[in-house]
């Protein structure tokens, strides 16, 4: 393990795009993913029927293959997404490889989200929305105000799930030219052969953490707004 | 509330409020309401009773549409009731509702359960919205509940709540949908008594209900269905002692011998 310990900054590093993958893809999948869902369940049917189709299309294919498509194909049809290379954000420039893979993981993880949003929504009582529509809110206020706060709940457990896949899923970046733990694990290994082992452990170790802090605090989140019924 | 508040209730009472017209709504085969033709005025207290699966409550929950119908009108005051939208959502604001199973909002307390709509819906301020709340919950009987949760009351409780929720809007009319079909046999007096106290302030109440006392006390008509028509209507003295149709003496048959 010298090799990592003699390198630790770039162990560090490496964890912190790790991170950064997921945050701004979780994010984003949880913004998009929602929308979709209550695009599912909403009265209005081609929403319903496009939000059905973006699902079967993204949920249905391999995340590597978005990659793929995203970092070589849409550059080939004039889709490179380097106008974002100026943006600053907190003294850290957004790279385009940053942006593409946020991109090939929001598309593929969103999909998750509205089916498990989805779960969540079914779960909340026809009634509520009923009760909801009888003293006169609108469907959006409804959504808003009594399903969704309801369906939060009961989706923290399958949530969780589909974050963690998330969190590893970033791995598939390594090989798009992103320096996260993956890729960065690869370069310790190349160069340090005798150590692999060691190495190995160190940043399996680091996924673990990772992994346990986003469940540890689903287990906090779910404990907080738990509501019996 | 006092008598200046209850005044506009009654104002103009006697004229048509609820009016249903050549209503008919099929559930894939069967056809759960037949022609239905009901007039409700305002200030009339009616009772709809009738076997499970007359059409009772699809009746009722056609009147502020959470069941769309087929063909016919529904106009309450003398407005068609809209198709969807905001003119929908608002005219339910209009029209109070109160289930059979309570369904108060879980993740919210009892007072919040009762201002929301008047904030959202209405647009009216936190402190007067809940300074209200409390004052209906406290006419409701259940003033002292107001920090808790619904799963926290009683089945009793929750329909008070839900009374009051509705009650909040300043409703023209009231549905209730078998308000007292999931409580206890004890809990329903309490819910029955909050009724019987709103139907003599003069609000205009469509009860669907099993319970045949509520109907001989605070009822001004009792409306008999069968098979998703209406097949009787009388006031309840009439109805109760001297019912015409087959269908109502059978039935009145099989519920009045216990």
């Amino acid at each position: 393990m010298d090799a990592v310990f003699s390198n630790f900054d770039e162990y560090l590093k490496a964890f912190g795009l790790t991170i950064g993958l997921f945050v701004v893809s979780g994010i984003a999948s949880l913004v998009l993913g929602t929308i979709l869902a209550v695009f599912r369940v909403g009265p209005v049917s081609v929403l319903n029927k496009a939000a059905a189709v973006y699902v079967t299309l993204f949920r249905n294919t391999p995340l590597l293959m978005i990659f793929i498509f995203i970092f070589i194909a849409m550059p080939v049809l004039g889709y490179n997404f380097k106008f974002v290379e100026g943006i600053e954000i907190g003294g850290w420039n957004v790279s385009a490889f940053f942006f593409r893979a946020c991109l090939a993981l929001t598309l593929y993880t969103s999909a998750f989200v509205c089916e498990a949003m989805r779960s969540g929504v079914n779960a909340v009582p026809l009634g509520q929305a009923e009760a909801g529509r009888a003293i006169g809110l609108t469907f959006a206020q409804s959504m808003n105000l009594v399903i969704l706060p309801q369906a939060a709940r009961a989706v923290i457990p399958p949530m969780t799930s589909v974050l963690i896949a998330l969190a590893k899923n970033t791995s598939v970046a390594a090989a798009f030219g992103l320096a996260e733990a993956t890729a960065t694990m690869r370069g310790f290994t190349n160069n340090n052969a005798d150590q692999r082992i060691g190495i190995f452990v160190a940043f399996a170790i680091g996924y673990i953490i990772v992994v346990e802090v986003i469940s540890l605090s689903s287990y906090l989140v779910e404990r907080k707004v738990r509501v019996a019924r | 509330m006092t008598a200046q508040e209850t005044a506009p209730v009654s104002a103009g009472r006697g004229e048509p409020l609820v009016v249903l017209s050549g209503v008919q709504k099929h559930f894939g085969q069967l056809h759960a309401l037949q022609d239905i033709e009901l007039t409700v005025k305002r200030g009339e207290v009616v009772v709809v009773i009738g076997p499970s699966g007359s059409g009772k409550s699809t009746l009722c929950r056609t009147i502020n549409r959470l069941e769309t119908i087929d063909e016919g009108t529904i106009t309450l005051d003398g407005k068609d009731l809209p198709q969807e939208g905001k003119a929908l959502a608002a005219l339910r604001a209009e029209v109070g509702m109160v289930f059979q199973s309570f369904n108060l909002f879980a993740h919210k307390t009892i007072l919040e359960n009762v201002t929301l709509g008047p904030i959202k819906v209405r647009g009216m301020k936190k402190e007067e919205a809940e300074k209200k709340a409390r004052e209906l919950l406290d006419r409701v009987g259940v003033g002292h509940q107001a920090e808790k949760y619904p799963a926290q009351l009683s089945g009793g409780q929750q329909q008070r709540v839900a009374i009051a929720r509705a009650l909040a809007m300043e409703p023209k009319v009231m549905l209730f949908d078998e308000p007292t079909s999931a409580l206890d046999p004890e809990m329903i007096k309490e819910v029955l008594d909050v009724m019987v106290d709103l139907a003599e302030q003069g609000m205009t109440m469509i009860v669907v209900t099993h319970e045949m006392g509520f109907a001989r006390t605070a009822a001004d008509r009792v409306v008999f269905m069968a098979d998703g028509a209406i097949v009787e209507e009388n006031t309840p003295e009439e109805f109760f002692t001297n019912p015409r149709s087959d269908r109502a003496k059978d039935f009145l048959g099989k519920i009045l011998k216990h």
